[in-house]
């Protein structure tokens, strides 16, 4: 297909398009939807993660995160991004309000699911051993849930990488998203070319973040959910 | 173990077909069976025969390795047979579909297996419907199954296997196994998972039952306690399916085949064949009107139980009643004493019941 | 691609074709606007997102549940799969379509194919999941008494893997109700059309909030739908919370 061909040409040009001197090129938009979509994941891990964890070690508000799990994913990416373009302008600070946004819901509901599914009778386990609240959370709970948690930390970033290029549509620039919207200025080969840009870059962070995630997790979790069927699916719950 | 008359349960079905199970329970032979893994050097179950007569429930016992599961398994081919013979009244098993032979036979495991979505009704119907039986035939089935465990039909048939105890779904995997009125059942450890308390009343509800529907029946267990209790014949395995004993209770107590099977019985076998005759079967002492004994068991009370009481009665008398609270008569320890002592002169068979006698 | 957009309408004769003070104000909410374009613009719209939708989830439940199927007899089926189907799903949505109108074209097969293949992952794992979940010893139980496996599928374990089937069938649903939105990039069709038009234009704030919270509500009901669903068909588990 000649048109991949074209594309690929077009990767390799960095983007430039004939006649089109002062394009930015591939590789700063492929780097700025890195960073945009890094700096939105980041602040939602910061806001949910402490939330989502302290409610599954009390054993409380399981209505609210899985509802509000439901809600996260009910919400287009678009619509969220037009709405605050409509309030407020599209500028980098909305844009990553709205990416904290969606990627709240998945981080909170994992994480909350990760601890709180962490056997009952290991907590109590640890409790009469004299281990204070901290250290149950630290020693038992959270390696226990690394998986979960890193399932909700991937779907929180394979849904920002997407929004952050769906944000181009919307009218912010920036991103990998700017030459998928601007067909006229990039003709196809430049579109599919980007596109092929943005999977790659989010097939490499799925792939670094599943490194990571078998980093943290503790050996002896590994030996026991290996010895399971559904290891690998568990592990990619979304 | 003597059987209820079941005449008078004939004749009480209101439709042409009978609900209540009249088929023959069936013969079952199994002729030099084995069964080999592949991979494994030592065959699982090397060379087993025996017979059980229609009617009779046989217990294979044995302690863990020794197979009694697999050769349970082997008859409704749950397990591929490697070799020998396996025949259910007369008839090979192989002869049909494993599932039409399943259909013919009743299988009890341990944690029972109630499918939980669905009602103890549906759960008893399962395999009258799997045969194709007229609804309202599957509902009276369903319904005198549930009496005959003693659980009202009324308030149980819509319950759902989470809203039962343990026991009850124990007695609910039972119904759900005769519920096709099969020649044959199979039980592996059905009680095992009960505690010690309940587990004892389900065995007696299962004997009582078993006198009255009389089925052929393979039953699986460890513990040899259950065994004695159970079975009318025991066959006792050992590693590789090797059959050490086939006789009954009260054979296998009194003269063990070799060092094996007396190990595995218990050093106290003895006071295990106490517990095989029942005091209304033995020669009592004619009751006493002077001092009313303390102390009371009823005639269908095992030798074993009386003398459990006997040692803490300080001398006393122990009383024996019939079904209307009347004496029948009375037993001491030195009058114990003196019955076993006939039973080793070889002359009277008394307490220690000859291993000649046919079950009573 | 833009030119296949502005084939849509311009907004603009919407706009000041029905306007009043309100709309051209651009108010937060005109009711006269939505009246007036409910049925030349929101409401075909709103159709043309549940018709995706449905297509999408009901040929990605059947491919699903074909591959568990075949995973739960064959278990070596099932990492091959899920490796398969989580990389259709990391791809992002823009690209994939994009990806897609190459060899495709810019056509519903195009949106269909991306649709589908979001729902795959979630479809095959939770049905998976929920076959795995069958006790044992119901399964014995269900084949020592003579049924055959395809009776035991149908009658025990498909069943019981109800709830976790239902429970992937939400979360697919409501992705795929929010993905549908920007199918118009490719296919001019669903509620991401008004959106799109709302946002060209000022934007147009009436327009945007309606369809986005059409789309938003959509998957709401769906969700909760599905719930009621669950419930229906799942009486065994009420019993449970029950007793």
């Amino acid at each position: 297909m000649s048109e991949f061909r074209e594309a690929f040409e077009f990767i390799f040009r960095n983007g430039e398009v004939p006649g089109y001197p002062g394009l930015p090129s591939l590789a700063h938009l492929t780097l700025e939807t890195l960073k945009v979509g890094a700096i939105g994941v980041a602040i939602a891990i910061v806001l949910a993660a402490p939330l989502g964890i302290w409610l599954g070690h009390i054993h409380r508000g399981s209505f609210f995160t899985i509802n509000i799990g439901n809600v996260g994913r009910a919400l287009p990416s678009l619509a969220v991004l037009a709405i605050g373009d409509a309030f407020f302008g599209l500028g980098l600070g909305v844009v990553e309000v709205a990416l904290v946004i969606l990627a709240f819901a998945p981080i909170v509901t994992n994480c909350y699911l990760g601890i709180v599914e962490v056997d009952p009778e290991l907590v109590d386990a640890a409790r009469g051993m004299g281990m204070g609240e901290w250290e149950i959370l630290r020693r038992v709970e959270l390696p226990l849930a690394v998986p979960l948690i890193f399932a909700g930390i991937r779907t929180a970033s394979l849904f920002v990488i997407s929004t952050a290029t769906i944000a181009s549509l919307a009218g912010f620039s920036g991103t990998l998203g700017d030459v998928i919207a601007n067909e006229t200025s990039y003709h196809f080969s430049g579109v599919l070319g980007a596109a092929i840009c943005v999977a790659a870059l989010a097939l490499a962070v799925e792939g670094v973040l599943a490194l990571v995630q078998r980093a943290l997790t503790p050996r002896g979790v590994k030996l026991e959910r290996a010895a399971r069927k559904m290891d690998l699916a568990e592990s990619l719950a979304v | 173990m003597s059987r209820e008359n079941t005449a008078h349960l004939e004749g009480l079905s209101p439709y042409p077909y009978p609900t209540r199970g009249h088929r023959q329970a069936a013969e079952l032979e199994l002729r030099h069976v084995s069964k080999r893994y592949p991979g494994q050097r030592e065959a699982a179950i090397g060379d087993l025969s025996f017979t059980v007569p229609a009617g009779e429930v046989c217990v294979l016992v044995g302690p863990s390795g020794s197979g009694k599961t697999t050769a349970m398994r082997l008859i409704n081919r749950m397990v591929p047979l490697s070799g020998g013979e396996i025949l259910l009244g007369g008839r090979s098993v192989l002869d049909r579909e494993p599932r039409e032979l399943r259909r013919e036979i009743g299988y009890v495991i341990q944690q029972v297996g109630l499918f939980p979505h669905e009602t103890v009704a549906e759960n008893i119907a399962t395999v009258p419907r799997l045969l194709g039986w007229p609804k309202d035939r599957v509902r009276m089935r369903v319904r005198e199954l549930l009496e005959l465990i003693g659980l009202d039909p009324a308030e149980m048939s819509g319950r759902y296997p989470a809203q039962l105890s343990g026991g009850q779904r124990q007695r609910v995997g039972v119904a759900r196994a005769l519920a096709a009125d099969p020649p044959l059942m199979l039980m592996d450890e059905p009680f095992g998972a009960i505690d010690p308390i309940n587990r004892t009343k389900l065995q007696d509800e299962f004997l009582a039952l078993q006198a009255k529907v009389n089925k052929t029946v393979v039953f699986v267990t460890h513990d040899i306690d259950e065994a004695i209790k159970m079975g009318d014949r025991i066959a006792i395995l050992r590693e590789g399916g090797m059959l050490a004993q086939y006789d009954t209770p009260k054979a296998i107590l009194a003269r063990p085949a070799d060092d094996f099977v007396a190990q595995f019985v218990g050093a106290d076998r003895g006071i295990k064949r106490l517990s095989l005759t029942r005091l209304e079967e033995i020669e009592l002492l004619p009751p006493d009107g002077a001092a009313p004994a303390s102390r009371r068991l009823p005639g269908r009370a095992s030798v074993k139980d009386a003398l459990s009481v006997l040692l803490t009665a300080h001398g006393e008398a122990l009383a024996v009643v019939d079904d209307e609270d009347r004496v029948t008569g009375l037993l001491t320890l030195s009058h114990l004493e003196r019955l076993i002592a006939k039973d080793s002169d070889g002359e009277q068979r008394q307490v220690l019941a000859s291993a000649g006698e046919a079950g009573s | 691609m833009t030119g296949q957009l502005a084939a849509a309408g311009p907004v603009i004769p919407d706009f000041s074709q029905h306007s009043s003070s309100c709309a051209v104000h651009n108010h937060l909410f005109c009711a006269d606007w939505v009246k007036a374009n409910w049925g030349p613009v929101l409401w075909p719209a709103l159709r043309q997102h549940v018709v995706l939708t449905a297509i999408a989830i009901a040929i990605g439940f059947a491919i699903a549940m074909a591959l568990a199927l075949f995973a739960h007899r064959h278990s070596w089926a099932v990492q091959p799969t899920l490796l398969v189907t989580t990389f259709l799903y990391t791809i992002p949505s823009l690209a994939l379509f994009e990806l897609l109108v190459a060899p495709v074209g810019a056509n519903i097969y195009a949106a269909e194919i991306a649709l589908v293949s979001y729902t795959l992952l979630i479809l095959f794992r939770n049905i998976l999941t929920g076959l795995a979940s069958v006790p044992q010893e119901v399964l014995d139980a269900a084949e020592g008494m003579g049924m055959s496996r395809r009776q035991a599928l149908i009658r025990v374990e498909l069943p019981l893997a109800l709830p976790s089937i239902i429970a992937g069938l939400r979360i697919a649903v409501v992705t795929i109700i929010a993905l549908a939105t920007i199918v118009y990039t490719i296919y001019n069709r669903g509620l991401g059309v008004p959106i799109h038009n709302a946002l060209g234009e000022g934007p147009f704030k009436t327009e945007l909030i309606v369809a986005g919270g059409m789309a938003i509500l959509l998957a709401l009901l769906a969700d909760a739908a599905l719930v009621g669903l669950q419930r229906v068909l799942t009486p065994w588990s009420r019993a449970r919370e029950a007793s």
